[in-house]
């Protein structure tokens, strides 16, 4: 059976990477972390949860997901380019590894009462589609601005039996949705597990997000060595949060040939105030219980992020990218709205894939860097989630001639 | 009085102010009136008027919020407060310039997320001080949670008070006391800031588990909302912290805000 990650080379015993991590939470949640800490290691040692856990992914995610190479985009790059198909998981993006772990986490802890915040609506299709399965209640907070610009996905968690709250406060996207949900869960603490979407929070959810992703980026290692006997030169991933880009990377962590790349979004461009880029223009502050990169003002007031692409719309980022930044074993890019379209075009006309937004600004990043490789270096790109939710968002815009 | 070295500042500042004020409560037999407001709501000359007012209305202690754009400790009144007073430009620094300006006669904790402490730099302790504020309450740093920046918060002549919930075991209940300074500030209840109609139903023994866990005295806070509510809390305690209610009925009138103080004073002091 596969084994979890489950701590890293970054990690030290008191939930941090670095300076960065820890748990900046109202007094009330400190016994549920505490109790959610204890219940996630005895779980992670336990071959009975991992057994379980596994089969679910086998039989209803339908992993393993395939390692798929992707010839007319080499071409263009001037490298082997592969893609990891987390778009064809069930529910359609790497959400649902996470969910699954924690919603049998949960029941494990007696919880039968599940919160979730959602940006682009993917983690919450995700919760939705786990609770409907094992009969938990779901409550789903969204911003209304998201709720919008995705409606389908709205539809979907409706559909799965899940309330979904609108989010009115703040800029009513993702940052809102998550504070709402803890407060909720402060609230409700003592019959309700929250689960986070991302690499962010206060430990141990950092920390258990990757193990519950980590599934990615071993697969992607097993699977590149059997079909090329060798491991990528480079591997690049989409940051938002950051969770399958800390998947991916926990696969390759160890491997110190790897490059390790994220991208974020530049959305109109890092030279104006209009992005999501915390890693590579933010400064460490404190948001949503962990230490981390963070768009501020001189105030220490959150900024406003943006991007075309909901679930990269957050002003935050997981702590052990913001470890993994500053020790240089990580790389951090960022691409541009206009660029992330062109990702979606790339990748849609020339291997017959139409990837999310968000996984879009990865292939944009690898097409523009054509040439930095050697012809036979494999670069593994990780498609986080298909592109169907987005075309809403899509349709708006001309797409470029590829 | 205890503290004869205070010479051209209030004698409302620095942790003995705040250490006093319980003392001579407790010596009078009286409960402590701890009232919340947010910097710079519903504007900065109302919030003036208004922290000038509090004293004369009964509260013993003002616990000044510093806005902040993500408060997910507090509910809809007081995030509504906080998003009005960014809006007019107040921060952290307004903030001091408004408790320094006013210099009310109530010892003042600052109330604050960490973040905009943070970037406030190493100083503001000392700035804080020299504002007139007596102690500091930090809503989203928890006992333990990041030993050096709770040292730091601890350094200066400010009453770090630290926050104990319905949650907390027994022996980490010890520990926070043990880190705290001039009170200890019980969540009444799970949840966040708000007005509710009554008081949890385990409030009394959460205190007396509480009360063998520290001698420093206990203000009960969130979702107290009548006079009714407070007296009720405060005969269990050692005082309680009034917020949300105070704070909608700023958005009022500061008239209205300093009548509800002088209910809530009249209640705690056994007026019939």
């Amino acid at each position: 059976m596969p084994e979890l990650e489950l701590a890293g080379p970054t990690e030290t015993s008191d939930g941090r990477f670095g300076a960065f991590g820890g748990r900046y939470v109202p007094e009330t949640l400190i016994p549920a972390l505490d109790e959610l800490e204890d219940a996630l290691d005895i779980a992670l040692a336990d071959p009975a949860f991992l057994a379980e856990y596994h089969a679910l992914l086998r039989d209803f995610v339908g992993r393993p997901t395939a390692l798929t190479a992707a010839p007319r985009l080499s071409a263009r790059v001037g490298a082997p380019v592969w893609l990891k198909r987390e778009d064809l998981n069930h529910t359609g993006a790497h959400k649902i590894n996470n969910t699954v772990g924690q919603a049998l986490l949960a029941m494990r802890m007696g919880k039968r009462r599940i919160i979730a915040e959602t940006g682009a609506g993917q983690h919450g299709v995700a919760t939705a589609t786990i609770c409907a399965k094992f009969g938990l209640e779901c409550v789903v907070f969204m911003g209304e601005e998201d709720m919008a610009r995705q409606s389908l996905n709205v539809f979907r968690m409706k559909l799965l039996g899940a309330t979904v709250v609108p989010v009115t406060s703040g800029t009513r996207t993702l940052k809102d949705a998550t504070s709402e949900a803890i407060r909720e869960w402060v609230t409700t603490v003592r019959e309700s597990h929250y689960i986070i979407g991302s690499v962010v929070g206060p430990a141990p959810y950092p920390r258990m997000v990757r193990a519950f992703q980590s599934v990615i980026g071993q697969e992607s290692r097993r699977q590149l060595l059997e079909r090329t006997g060798r491991l990528p030169a480079s591997v690049v991933a989409c940051v938002g949060g950051g969770s399958n880009a800390m998947g991916m990377f926990a696969g390759f962590v160890d491997d110190a040939d790897v490059e390790l790349i994220g991208v974020e979004a530049a959305g109109h461009g890092l030279h104006t105030d209009q992005h999501s880029a915390s890693l590579s223009k933010g400064t460490p502050g404190v948001l949503h219980g962990a230490m981390s990169y963070l768009l501020q003002d001189a105030f220490g007031q959150v900024h406003p992020a943006h991007s075309i692409s909901a679930g990269l719309d957050y002003p935050g980022v997981g702590p052990e990218h913001a470890w993994l930044k500053d020790s240089g074993r990580a790389r951090y890019v960022a691409v541009t709205d206009e660029a992330a379209l062109r990702g979606v075009a790339l990748l849609s006309r020339l291997e017959g894939i139409i990837p999310a937004l968000e996984t879009a600004h990865a292939v944009a990043w690898v097409a523009d860097a054509a040439g930095r490789w050697a012809p036979d270096a494999p670069v593994l790109i990780c498609v986080s989630g298909r592109g169907d939710k987005d075309v809403n968002t899509i349709i708006q815009h001309e797409l470029p001639s590829v | 009085m205890a503290f004869a070295s205070v010479t051209t500042s209030s004698d409302a500042a620095g942790a003995h102010a705040l250490e006093a004020r319980f003392t001579t409560l407790a010596g009078e037999g009286r409960k402590a009136l701890v009232v919340y407001v947010t910097a710079g709501h519903p504007d900065r000359a109302r919030s003036a008027a208004l922290l000038a007012g509090l004293t004369d209305a009964g509260a013993d202690v003002i616990e000044v919020g510093v806005p902040f754009s993500d408060p997910l400790a507090d509910g809809p009144v007081i995030q509504a407060s906080s998003q009005q007073a960014l809006d007019q430009g107040m921060r952290l620094d307004g903030a001091l310039a408004l408790v320094d300006e006013v210099r009310p006669h109530a010892p003042v904790v600052l109330f604050s997320y960490l973040n905009p402490l943070l970037a406030a730099g190493p100083d503001v302790l000392a700035r804080a001080r020299q504002a007139g504020v007596s102690g500091l309450l930090v809503t989203d740093l928890p006992v333990g949670a990041d030993p050096e920046r709770e040292a730091w918060l601890g350094s200066d002549d400010l009453a770090f008070v630290r926050l104990v919930a319905p949650t907390t075991p027994v022996d980490r209940m010890r520990e926070i006391a043990r880190h705290g300074r001039g009170f200890v500030y019980l969540i009444s209840r799970l949840g966040v800031t708000g007005e509710r109609d009554a008081l949890a139903h385990d409030l009394p023994e959460t205190i007396a588990r509480l009360r063998a866990a520290t001698s420093l005295p206990i203000a009960v806070g969130f979702g107290i909302s009548t006079p009714a509510q407070a007296r009720e809390a405060a005969a269990l305690a050692d005082g309680v912290v009034v917020g949300s209610a105070l704070v909608r009925a700023a958005s009022e009138s500061v008239d209205s805000a300093l009548a509800f103080v002088r209910q809530l004073r009249a209640a705690l002091d056994g007026a019939p």
